[in-house]
């Protein structure tokens, strides 16, 4: 005998704990099976790209911070760098190795609670989670140092950084770089070869390699299926291509492998601070550069590889003090594409942890 | 037994029915304060020691490390709106938490704490708690439908999916322990363990544990309150006193469930080298251990997915719990044609022997659930 069955739709946020933020998807679920899955954002819209054009170059660097505000520093980062690009600023050698040293510092964290979240979302009660806040806060501290901010930095400039590095920032960076790499195998020991989490995470949500191009996935959702892209390497900006790191990759494209990516490039990331810590040049940290700044009329592209994938700013210039047209590419927005495609099939408890494992903020998605 | 004094002193004045119901009520009331007060009390050590697991304090403000906490909570929901959602089934919503509440503290009742400390010794004790212990997942079922909310209704069918799947093991492992003692009683379980029965039949302890942990929502089988998947899942309606009862059952669940893991496999309040306290003392001591157990296995683990959940119960935990039943009975008739003593030695090597063997290799043989399906 068939009975009848009917599928159900759910609305799953915007406040739901594991959206992160204001995220919704309205599934429709047979049983607990996902028929099909509608994302639906806006809810954190709140039209920097526009605000943006009414400002001057300098003015938009705390808009960069409200993007992905858990990774404020590479925001700045990716601005500036178009800035520098459209109106040709130089940057002294010591600023490059700061905002290379913040970079990493910032990846770091942000993937801590990209993997602390997503084994959150698996179900293992906070525990790593809170492992992980334990070293977030030590970055945060460091951050404290040298800009006075936990979350907005506010840090890179038009030529340069802000501030000069305290000289208490040294021994603690360098401190944090040798305990990082005991941390990160304590985490691995925890839950990575957990039999529990490899069945919930292996052959889960993949996304093939093609299919991660088509839909220009980047960062660690796209290294995980395969692909070696990382911008550090392909268009390095910045000082990267003086240090020595590898670019980590999955081989499916599971739900697993995008959260040993994450594991592994902690470890690189802590490789690349090492050497440049090592490196730091003296001299100045940033260029005179007018209050007003006035690039000429054109275009630039400035993009970097945020702890998220690539993070672009596009940038037209009609020779006025603000930008004439102010795009952002968000990687978490455009990591978002092939999602439906990833949880179509899979179960109501899949679809969080395959969300999860895509690791979007939606001050970025949202903009 | 203080009680059966008080009952002989009563009747002495009054009819003995009176003084019958009498005793009765206060036996209820003390098993009900106790009941309550191991509650909070474990509700405390759970908050402080997942502090702990978890890097951090966990609660230090109220009184003394924290100890007032489960107290101020109290307050904290008694004080709370009682809200009852527009569209929900009234009764329903209304009897749910009480049907979940009641169960773990009618299993209390045949808790045998020490010989004399014991509320009713049921000829039929260990087949009691096994009916009433499950009547606590209609309570769920029920708030899961009443609440005519969807993650509710989610939950209420996990709610099903797990009664079908782990009550099956649960009382299959209980058949090896009633197959040496021969007693449903829970006072003769207990008196016959002169060796725990964890160590005669590890393999019935392994499956009743897990069993009676997915039974009481406990991590990694807690997918019924699943918070990232359905946020509280079947008591995501309630608020106020009904959610404490929700709370306070889930806990108290999970005490009973540790509670006769001790009397069945940890030999209840037997010492091993003889009666040195209070044998309930060493009975609560059991039972916070376990307790404790189940804690860490919470702070650590992942959650299963539904299928893995269901799959884990009948491909695992139901053959085991078969094949335990088939050992320990083969091993009785076995001890008895050979006019041996019930269980000597040598049949506690092999038994571990077997279990370790089944537990490293019977997971190699099946593949819990990892597919998609399509659409």
């Amino acid at each position: 005998m068939a009975l009848r069955t009917e599928s159900i739709l759910v609305n799953m946020g915007p406040h739901h704990p594991s959206t992160h933020g204001v995220f919704r998807m309205r599934f429709i679920f047979d049983g607990e099976v996902i028929v099909d899955m509608e994302p639906v954002f806006g809810y954190l819209h709140r039209g920097i790209e526009k605000l943006a054009e009414g400002r001057t170059y300098a003015q938009n660097i705390p808009f960069t911070d409200r993007l992905d505000y858990l990774s404020s520093m590479t925001n700045n980062l990716a601005y500036v760098l178009a800035v520098e690009k459209l109106a040709g600023i130089p940057v002294p050698e010591r600023a490059e190795y700061l905002r290379v040293i913040m970079s990493e510092l910032m990846r770091i964290c942000n993937h801590l609670l990209a993997v602390g979240f997503l084994l959150n979302e698996l179900g293992a009660f906070f525990t790593p989670l809170m492992y992980m806040f334990r070293e977030r806060e030590k970055v945060l501290d460091l951050f404290e140092m040298v800009c006075g901010q936990r979350l907005t930095y506010n840090y890179m400039r038009l030529g340069g950084v802000s501030h000069d590095i305290p000289p208490e920032f040294l021994p603690a960076a360098k401190k944090f770089v040798r305990e990082m790499p005991g941390r990160i195998d304590e985490y691995e020991r925890l839950l990575s070869e957990n039999e529990i989490l490899l069945f919930r995470t292996k052959g889960v949500g993949i996304l093939p390699r093609e299919q991660a191009i088509n839909a220009s996935a980047s960062g660690p959702v796209l290294r995980a299926s395969g692909v070696r892209w990382d911008i550090r390497r392909a268009d390095p900006y910045s000082i990267y291509d003086r240090l020595d790191f590898d670019i980590p990759t999955g081989e499916v494209g599971d739900t697993y492998d995008r959260y040993m990516v994450r594991i592994k490039e902690m470890r690189q990331s802590t490789r690349i601070l090492e050497q440049a810590l090592e490196q730091l040049p003296g001299g100045s940290v940033c260029t005179r550069v007018p209050q007003l700044v006035r690039p000429p009329a054109g275009e630039a592209y400035g993009h970097i590889e945020a702890p998220k994938g690539e993070l672009g700013f596009y940038l037209v210039s009609d020779g006025s003090v603000a930008p004439y047209r102010f795009k952002i590419r968000s990687p978490s927005f455009i990591n978002l594409t092939a999602l439906r495609d990833m949880v179509r099939g899979w179960k109501l408890a899949d679809a969080v942890v395959i969300f999860g494992s895509i690791d979007i903020v939606l001050g970025e998605v949202d903009r | 037994m203080i009680l059966k004094r008080l009952l002989d002193w009563l009747a002495g004045y009054w009819p003995e029915w009176a003084a019958y119901v009498v005793v009765g009520l206060v036996g209820i009331m003390v098993l009900i304060a106790f009941f309550l007060t191991m509650i909070m009390v474990v509700i405390w050590l759970e908050r402080k020691l997942i502090g702990r697991f978890q890097v951090r304090w966990g609660p230090n403000r109220a009184g003394p490390w924290g100890i007032l906490q489960p107290i101020a909570d109290a307050i904290k929901v008694l004080t709370k709106e009682d809200i009852v959602p527009d569209r929900a089934d009234k009764w329903v919503h209304l009897l749910a938490p009480v049907v979940a509440f009641v169960p773990p503290l009618l299993i209390f009742a045949v808790i045998p704490f020490q010989p004399d400390a014991i509320l009713a010794d049921l000829n039929i004790g260990i087949l009691y708690v096994v009916a009433v212990g499950s009547i606590a997942v209609v309570g769920a079922f029920m708030a899961g439908w009443g609440s005519s909310n969807k993650y509710s209704l989610i939950s209420a069918m996990r709610v099903a999916a797990q009664m079908v799947s782990y009550e099956v093991p649960l009382v299959l492992s209980i058949i090896g322990v009633i197959l040496v003692v021969g007693s449903l009683s829970m006072m003769d379980i207990v008196n016959r363990q002169s060796l725990p029965f964890f160590l005669m039949q590890p393999l019935g302890f392994l499956v009743f544990f897990l069993a009676a942990a997915a039974e009481v929502n406990r991590s990694p089988f807690d997918l019924l309150e699943a918070e990232s998947e359905i946020i509280a899942g079947y008591h995501v309606e309630y608020s106020g006193m009904k959610f404490a009862l929700f709370y306070l059952g889930e806990y108290g669940h999970a005490l009973a469930a540790s509670a006769l893991v001790t009397a069945l496999f940890l030999g209840g309040g037997k010492f091993p080298w003889g009666a040195l306290p209070p044998s309930f003392i060493w009975f609560l001591a059991k039972m916070v251990l376990v307790f404790c157990v189940l804690f860490w296995i919470r702070s650590t683990l992942p959650r299963l997915r539904v299928d893995q959940f269901t799959g884990f119960a009948w491909k695992f935990l139901f053959p085991m719990s078969l094949i335990n039943i088939f050992l320990v009975g083969t091993e009785l008739w076995w001890a008895k044609e050979m006019g041996w003593s019930l269980f000597p030695w040598p049949f506690l090597f092999l038994n571990w022997a077997i279990a370790g063997m089944l537990v490293l290799v019977w997971p190699k043989l099946f593949q819990l659930g990892v597919g998609r399906v399509e659409v």
